[in-house]
């Protein structure tokens, strides 16, 4: 502790010869938050204001030319834009929000970014650290509301501990398996004066992000890697939070073993690659989730083994030896037994492993991918994508906007059928092109995340698809777009129904739609209201020119298409099946 | 088959981690059979010891999520036989009918209880020892009329001579290589 100190005496006495930013003068809590956010980079904050948090907004001002605030329409709504501005722009989402009900509407947020490994600091403001404990107004424990869904958590109750505070939130949020922190600071804390110097942070005793490289683990997958004969890479989320994409596929193209994705993995592995297998779980493809069970060896690249992707644990992929490539040891032999655990970050595993597996071709194993491919195609695909007569299909819509963008763009997409759908039919060429609600799945997401992900990459095409049951839940963020002229492009698949749980009870209640039916007011009209031009689509013969409207428009635009109701999305492994009891037709 | 485990946790001492390990007991399922915080042996690390029930395959998942906890250093995880535990009791027993009864002295030998106080209503009695004998004594003493009895929980102590400061000081290390370094360190 006491070298820490002298470094700190020195860097002081350093920084004072010559005025800086962070010369030691004398600040409020309030201004030494945004002067760390500054020093962390940060540029854009999601946020609402209330009570306690007044302070830190009143300083804002005087830091608009380097601090841009997206005032949201709600907590939650922050919550979610600051997540989907984090997944595009690979910076961490910042949030602030008030005490109490502010802070306790950012939980859905938090709990949604935690279980989708989504960088994020999230401030939240305290009352006055003498009322604490009293029931005062707007208190809140926020510390133990949001510690079972955040990485770590803090409350700060002295202004000079602010900057180490948010230097330490920068460093846990962002290293090892990254997530969510929340950092609660009093009123009396933003309002008491300190000496401000800023130190990042890079080393923590209790925490340890760099896991020394497994050199043994890695040779012995390269020798069973090149002892393969039916081998399957499942790649995840963690590919794309260490920017493997590109190791991803020098490895996969020398070894010639087929890559299947994750939900959040998709995007990590071109969809149009010929050794592309497709994505995995409930909903995926059929090819990777009946050949799950056919591989001798699956290489699971920063993927946890989520029930969504497993099915039943009991039948799945008993037949194969494992190799799990994951940088959080607890999610290694969580739900999945694997053979060779490789607990390190998976970019730096790949490009070690690369030099030591031989080139190889697979030619009759990636054949039978195909032959799924095309069984698929046939019996859902070309009906859901190409359909001659009836109803609107989500699956249509989809394979059109993936057509006119030439799969550029950055789709986001709602929870439900919706999700899946955009999952299944957009054609993804890009890295960090799809932004959806993984592990939470939380509905309510799309609208303020397309916001997010519209500011964090401005220079693409955003594109979300949002059921008219999840549109609603977060409607308000209408006035968000409207305010700040987001240009973000909203496809409203409107069905009438909460489409995912209807196809639930067609297929296993009786088809007793309890709840589900909704009655939907005009979203054009609605939209219109917001100066959000919109069109309804309610005929194929209107779809691709509508399609194309929105596309070209410099503004906000959206479209609410009227969707085949009793759609289901399809194929589906059941809840208790196994993956290879992956099913392609269902009949009510 | 579910078997006693003791978890040895030690953790910076920071506000909210016997919460944080609560809630991942507690969303497994597991009941905690007792549980005892302390200060460690290296300055500023608390030591936490729990005593839970389950498979050894859920004690080692749940011990890999408390270790995941961002102030959590090291978690030990341990079957009965790998360390040697006590626990401390403490009864207050009528004098009356202790003394009645002339058995005080068989007692105390018996057992390796010690007496702690004596007054004309009742003497203390503190005996250290497992769970099993704590009870015995118990048993032995209710017929003299028992006022109160308290237990602790367990401390334990491991039989293998690595100690938590050998530990914090290869975290350390690993923690102090740059990416550079390690790369450096994993070619040689």
């Amino acid at each position: 502790m006491n070298t820490d100190l002298e470094t700190d005496m020195k860097m002081e006495k350093a920084t004072n010869d010559e005025p800086t930013l962070n010369g030691g003068e004398q600040v409020t809590g309030a201004d030494a938050l945004l002067r760390s956010l500054i020093e962390e980079g940060v540029d854009t904050i999601f946020g609402y204001p209330g009570g306690a948090i007044m302070p830190v907004y009143d300083k804002l001002l005087d830091y608009e030319d380097k601090l841009k605030h997206i005032l949201t329409r709600h907590e939650q709504g922050a919550a979610h834009a600051a997540q989907a501005y984090a997944m595009v722009s690979g910076k961490p989402g910042i949030c602030f929000a008030t005490s109490g009900p502010g802070a306790t509407n950012l939980i859905t947020g938090i709990a949604n970014a935690y279980l989708d490994s989504v960088p994020m600091v999230f401030i939240t403001a305290q009352v006055v650290s003498t009322l604490i404990g009293t029931d005062a107004f707007q208190e809140t424990d926020i510390l133990g509301v949001s510690m079972p869904v955040t990485k770590w958590n803090c409350q700060v109750k002295k202004a000079q501990d602010i900057p180490d505070i948010i230097a330490k939130a920068f460093y846990i949020a962002t290293t090892g398996r990254p997530g969510p922190v929340l950092i609660d600071i009093t009123k009396d804390a933003q309002n008491e004066k300190l000496s401000f110097k800023y130190k990042r942070c890079t080393y923590l005793r209790s925490y340890n992000p760099h896991i020394p490289l497994h050199t043994k683990a890695i040779e012995s997958a390269a020798i069973m890697i090149n002892h393969a004969e039916r081998p399957l890479i499942l790649a995840g989320h963690g590919v794309l939070i260490s920017g493997a994409e590109k190791e991803l596929r020098e490895f996969a193209e020398k070894t010639g073993i087929p890559v299947a994705v994750t939900l959040l993995g998709i995007s990590s592995f071109p969809s149009g690659h010929r050794l592309y297998a497709g994505f995995l779980g409930m909903h995926g493809n059929y090819g990777p989730n009946l050949l799950t069970n056919e591989a001798d060896l699956i290489i699971a690249i920063g993927m946890r083994f989520d029930d969504r992707v497993t099915g039943n644990l009991k039948k799945y992929a008993r037949q194969a030896r494992i190799i799990h490539i994951e940088i959080d040891e607890a999610e290694i032999n969580k739900n999945v037994q694997v053979d060779l655990e490789i607990h390190n970050d998976a970019k730096e595993v790949l490009s070690h492993l690369i030099p030591l597996v031989g080139k190889k071709t697979y030619e009759s194993w990636v054949r039978e991918f195909r032959i799924c491919d095309k069984t698929e195609f046939d019996k859902v695909i070309k009906s859901e994508t190409k359909p001659d007569s009836g109803d609107i299909k989500m699956g249509e819509v989809i394979n059109l906007v993936s057509e006119l963008t030439g799969g550029d763009a950055v789709i986001v997409t709602d929870v439900g059928q919706n999700q899946m759908a955009a999952a299944r039919y957009f054609r993804f060429t890009n890295p960090n092109s799809l932004v959806t609600s993984g592990g939470m799945g939380t509905m309510g997401f799309g609208l303020p995340a397309s916001i997010g992900a519209k500011i964090g990459n401005p220079g693409r095409q955003v594109v979300a698809f949002i059921g008219d049951g999840g549109f609603q839940m977060t409607i308000q963020e209408l006035g968000t777009i409207l305010h700040y002229r987001i240009p973000v492009k909203i496809i409203i698949l409107n069905n009438g129904y909460l489409g995912m749980v209807r196809q639930w009870q067609d297929m296993f209640f009786k088809k007793r739609y309890a709840s589900t039916e909704l009655v939907n007011p005009d979203f054009v009209t609605i939209a219109a209201g917001y100066k959000i031009p919109g069109i309804k689509v309610l005929e194929r013969v209107e779809l691709k020119k509508s399609l194309i409207e929105l596309l070209k428009s410099d503004g906000p635009f959206l479209l609410d298409i009227k969707i085949d109701k009793e759609g289901n999305v399809l194929p589906m492994i059941e809840p208790g099946a196994s993956v290879s009891e992956v099913t392609l037709n269902y009949k009510s | 088959m579910k078997q006693e485990f003791t978890i040895s946790l030690f953790s910076e001492d920071h506000i909210g981690i016997l919460n944080q390990i609560t809630i991942i007991l507690t969303r497994r399922q597991i009941n905690i059979e007792s549980i005892t915080a302390s200060e460690s042996a290296v300055k500023g690390v608390q030591l936490l010891t729990l005593v839970v029930k389950t498979t050894p395959d859920m004690v080692r998942k749940v011990a890999k999520q408390m270790e995941k906890l961002v102030d959590v250093l090291k978690v030990f995880v341990h079957s009965s036989d790998e360390i040697i535990y006590q626990e401390i009791a403490l009864y207050k027993v009528t004098t009356k009918g202790l003394m009645s009864g002339n058995v005080i002295d068989h007692i105390v030998r018996s057992y390796h209880a010690r007496i702690l106080e004596v007054s004309p209503e009742y003497i203390i009695i503190e005996k250290t020892g497992h769970k099993s004998e704590i009870t015995e004594l118990l048993t032995q003493l209710e017929p003299y009329g028992v006022l109160q009895f308290v237990r602790s929980g367990r401390v334990a102590i491991t039989k293998q001579v690595k100690e938590l400061n050998s530990y914090l000081k290869e975290m350390d290390e690993a923690n102090r290589f740059k990416p550079e370094e390690i790369e450096a360190y994993n070619k040689n």
